[in-house]
């Protein structure tokens, strides 16, 4: 039954925004790690969200490549690092300090990580959701009749 | 007068076939709604029921030769091809995602009532044949 399949998009929905949560973790726990050297400063990361297409179902189907198949879900292609500049800051007590006596802290900007995780997971709410109603209703099909 | 069960069950069954399709489409859409450049789309639902309706509606087996049945494939798919279409956005975005959540939930809402509707309807004429077998 095609039906499942459901179940396999929601999950790959699901892993991707969980990804995307680690990386908002990630960010927010290393915000105020400084460095002494600006290329070696950690830097914010964010995932590359990617729609898979099921390729055969769609030449099968004849349709638009992309639009033909029903059927598709999404992955993570990647991580990219921010390339904003870090800020640089006058803290020549700081044993990380460079000879300028000068810190570098990453690029994080924890308004931007907070409005992100909670983007995050309300779409791993809605998925959440998507995969119950998609249970109960198989549910019910199975019982028909009865 | 032998009991054809495709046409007792009437478009209900056709019907069920579709919005399961439409719900994996928009649950489709739920998954991707931060993917960058993923267009949304839905199922034209009257178009995909007269296509799931047609006697073409099953996929044809491919002949090579003259002589060949070129039959319907009983195949578990359904062709929603000509059904599938992008959304219109309501409002563009940076990232050139076309996916409004609400939207989306909205619809797949419709589309879950629109099924468990299908499903009682598909349920009572199952036990009107129930009654009719069993004489009671």
């Amino acid at each position: 039954m095609s039906s499942f399949k459901i179940f396999d998009i929601a999950g790959s929905g699901l892993s991707a925004q969980s990804v995307r949560l680690n990386t908002v973790a990630s960010n927010l726990a290393n915000a105020d790690s400084v460095s002494g050297d600006p290329n070696t400063v950690y830097k914010a990361r964010h995932p590359v969200f990617e729609a898979v297409k099921n390729a055969v179902a769609a030449q099968t189907l004849g349709g638009t490549p992309g639009l033909g198949a029903a059927d598709s879900a999404v992955r993570v292609r990647g991580i990219v690092e921010s390339t904003a500049a870090p800020s640089e800051r006058y803290e020549p007590g700081n044993p990380l300090a460079n000879a300028d006596g000068n810190v570098y802290s990453p690029n994080v900007n924890v308004i931007e990580e907070m409005t992100d995780m909670i983007s995050a997971s309300r779409a791993y709410q809605n998925n959440v959701e998507v995969m119950n109603t998609s249970k109960e209703l198989l549910l019910a099909t199975l019982k028909l009749g009865s | 007068m032998p009991l054809n069960l495709d046409t007792y069950l009437g478009v209900s069954a056709q019907a069920l076939k579709v919005q399961s399709q439409r719900m994996e489409v928009l649950a489709d859409n739920l998954a991707n709604v931060d993917t960058p450049n993923y267009k949304a789309r839905d199922i034209d639902f009257k178009t995909a029921l007269a296509q799931a309706g047609s006697p073409d509606a099953a996929l044809p087996l491919t002949t090579t030769m003259p002589g060949q049945v070129g039959g319907a494939a009983a195949s578990g798919g359904l062709d929603i091809s000509g059904a599938l279409k992008y959304r219109v956005p309501l409002a563009p975005s940076l990232d050139g995602n076309t996916v409004d959540a609400q939207m989306e939930q909205a619809a797949f809402a419709d589309n879950t009532v629109r099924y468990q509707a299908t499903l009682t309807f598909l349920s009572s004429r199952l036990k009107n044949l129930l009654t009719a077998i069993t004489g009671q």
